[in-house]
């Protein structure tokens, strides 16, 4: 068996290979993304912000990455 | 105090312990720029606008975003449900929601199909039900139902936001009659929540005593959108202002406005 040091997650419905050992709050840095402006939900569950830094990533997770955006 | 500044003075609402000036709560969809949407939010005066809950455009992180034109900190996020045909859609949507902004005021709505984007008034309750257990304090937008508008609130609905019409269709109040009912029997406030399609539809609404008005498509689908926000905010403010005035009686002949006495 070859040595794999990544995980397939899914991300907002898009299939993602990350890196082991990564927490939510460093994911959504390597996106681009502001941790202080976005809610976590992962697999189905809401992840607390608070917890975003210390939560970490596993193999097969499905995150939902969301902010507030126009509307009526 | 003079007399006028007594008449206009503070005439402060309130929804779930949070005091309001304005009775003017505006969308932030469908403008053509962050700028417009928030420079006619600026012109409508309105303390609170509505935002939709949406995934992040992860191709595209750097774009800029509503919080980067309408800062939080200064006008009330209300978050909306828009979209959700069910329940759970619309929990799940608030509860992220709740956890993006913080805070548990939010507007409800659970709708029953796409073409009318009428409410799902079962639904809704339902999941008024379960988000008031759950800490929220929800806003309803409901159908103008003055029995399912009081089941809201004893479900735990801190507003009560019947439609004048439907949503985007700027037809005006098609059913003021049911609209004065829910007026008259709750104790919670209630706001006319879609169909306004100009200034006076929004007078009309605040005439019959509702404590507020919300709408999107009438000001960002105005060819004017920031000249329309500033008419939204007289129209509320002048409907108010008849409602408190108390208007004169119908009467079905005229009556002069000069005296028959003295006449030559």
């Amino acid at each position: 068996m070859v040595y794999d040091d990544t995980l397939s997650i899914s991300v907002n419905g898009e299939h993602r290979r990350i890196l082991k050992g990564l927490t939510i709050a460093d994911l959504a840095l390597e996106l681009g993304l502001e941790p202080t402006k976005v809610a976590v939900e992962r697999n189905m569950e809401i992840v607390p912000r608070s917890t975003l830094a210390e939560v970490k990533i596993e193999d097969g997770d499905d995150l939902e990455i969301v902010t507030f955006v126009g509307g009526g | 105090m003079n007399v006028l500044s007594k008449v206009v003075g503070e005439d402060s609402w309130s929804v779930a312990g949070r005091s309001f000036t304005s009775r003017l709560i505006v969308g932030t969809g469908k403008y053509k720029s962050f700028e417009q949407n928030a420079a006619a939010v600026e012109a409508s005066g309105a303390e609170i606008v509505t935002v939709a809950v949406r995934r992040v455009n992860i191709a595209d992180p750097g774009q800029p975003m509503l919080t980067d034109f309408i800062d939080p900190k200064k006008i009330v996020y209300l978050p909306n449900t828009a979209g959700c045909f069910t329940a759970e859609e619309a929990i799940r949507t608030l509860r992220l929601a709740r956890e993006a902004g913080g805070w548990t005021l939010v507007k409800l709505e659970v709708l029953g199909e796409a073409k009318t984007l009428y409410p799902d008034m079962i639904e809704t309750l339902r999941a008024t039900e379960i988000l008031a257990k759950e800490g929220f304090e929800p806003m309803v937008y409901c159908a103008d139902d003055p029995i399912a508008a009081k089941k809201l609130e004893d479900a735990g609905a801190v507003a009560i936001m019947p439609l004048g019409a439907p949503i985007g269709s700027g037809l005006g109040l098609q059913n003021q009659v049911m609209i004065r009912l829910i007026v008259e029997n709750a104790r919670v406030p209630v706001l006319v929540d879609a169909g306004v399609g100009t200034a006076s539809d929004a007078s009309v609404a605040m005439e019959l005593g509702c404590d507020g008005v919300l709408m999107n498509t009438a000001i960002a689908e105005a060819k004017d959108p920031v000249t329309m926000a500033r008419a939204m905010k007289l129209a509320v403010e002048s409907g108010r202002l008849a409602y408190r005035a108390g208007r004169m009686g119908k009467r079905r002949y005229a009556d002069p406005s000069s005296p028959l006495a003295g006449l030559i």
